[in-house]
């Protein structure tokens, strides 16, 4: 038996996805920087369309590429908003750690 | 060559990965972002992605990163301080943390009934022609909706940046 599989086993693929995702989670979960726990999200949105491909592989369908596009077309849009919001929090509260930002909790 | 290419870029992604979630400092997370999605991106080509490869490193690497830099400079970010942590999260966190995404792989390494795999060139219907075409008939709506989306975002954006909310 050959070391490696002559072709990848589609199960690689979402094992993969499954790990980035769980990391992006550890990283939302983790870090105080709100920047750094939108790059975590960001790095979720990458995981599930890592596994949106391999689905379209597996079922021989362009779908999951489109849906994988639409993704990406969510999250730039996303990402404009989330980064005017943490500039607006800045502009108010010079600060960009979550603990501290937290008028909503009482 | 396959196993070979996707055991290089996957093992590139989750080395980024980890970085992005353990540095302090923004600008480290945000370059380690930009080392997954490129690995990512090799990935999807191994899929047979052509189009979704070219458009994760235009759109995501090269515009919402560049965003997100643009931001991490202009606020001028620093370092996370170092708090302590308590003892439950110092001693198990890490350990936790790898248990769990060993048993993830796992569960879906069984649960998955392996047929055949993934090789380079098992799927050709990812080229720009063909997503551009069913883009344009079978989603049509929701492609034209997107783009009401964008303008609203484009203006939410404007509207928040300059507006100073008391």
């Amino acid at each position: 038996m050959p070391l490696l599989p002559q072709s990848v086993p589609l199960s690689w693929y979402l094992a993969l996805s499954a790990i980035l995702f769980s990391l992006g989670v550890a990283g939302f979960l983790y870090r105080r920087n709100v920047i750094t726990v939108f790059m975590s999200i960001e790095l979720m949105l990458n995981a599930v369309n890592l596994s949106f491909v391999t689905f379209s592989y597996k079922l021989k369908q362009v779908d999951g590429h489109i849906f994988s596009f639409f993704v990406m077309v969510v999250a730039a849009a996303e990402a404009a908003v989330g980064l005017a919001i943490i500039l607006t929090v800045f502009k108010n509260r010079q600060t960009l750690e979550i603990d501290e930002i937290s008028s909503l909790k009482n | 060559m396959d196993a070979v290419l996707f055991l290089i870029f996957a093992a590139l992604a989750v080395i980024c990965a980890i970085n992005l979630v353990l540095q302090t400092h923004p600008i480290s997370s945000a370059l380690s972002l930009i080392g997954v999605m490129g690995s990512l991106a090799v990935l999807y080509l191994l899929l047979g992605g052509e189009f979704i490869a070219a458009a994760q490193l235009i759109v995501y690497a090269g515009a919402i990163m560049v965003l997100f830099i643009f931001v991490i400079m202009l606020l001028n970010a620093g370092s996370e301080h170092k708090v302590r942590k308590g003892p439950w999260v110092r001693f198990f966190g890490v350990p936790l943390l790898v248990a769990f995404l060993g048993l993830l792989g796992y569960a879906v390494q069984t649960v998955l009934p392996s047929g055949e795999g993934v090789r380079f060139g098992g799927f050709v219907q990812g080229k720009a022609l063909d997503v551009g075409r069913l883009l344009f008939t079978t989603y049509l709506l929701p492609f034209e909706v997107t783009s009401v989306l964008i303008l609203i975002a484009i203006l939410g954006a404007i509207v928040l940046a300059r507006k100073e909310i008391d």
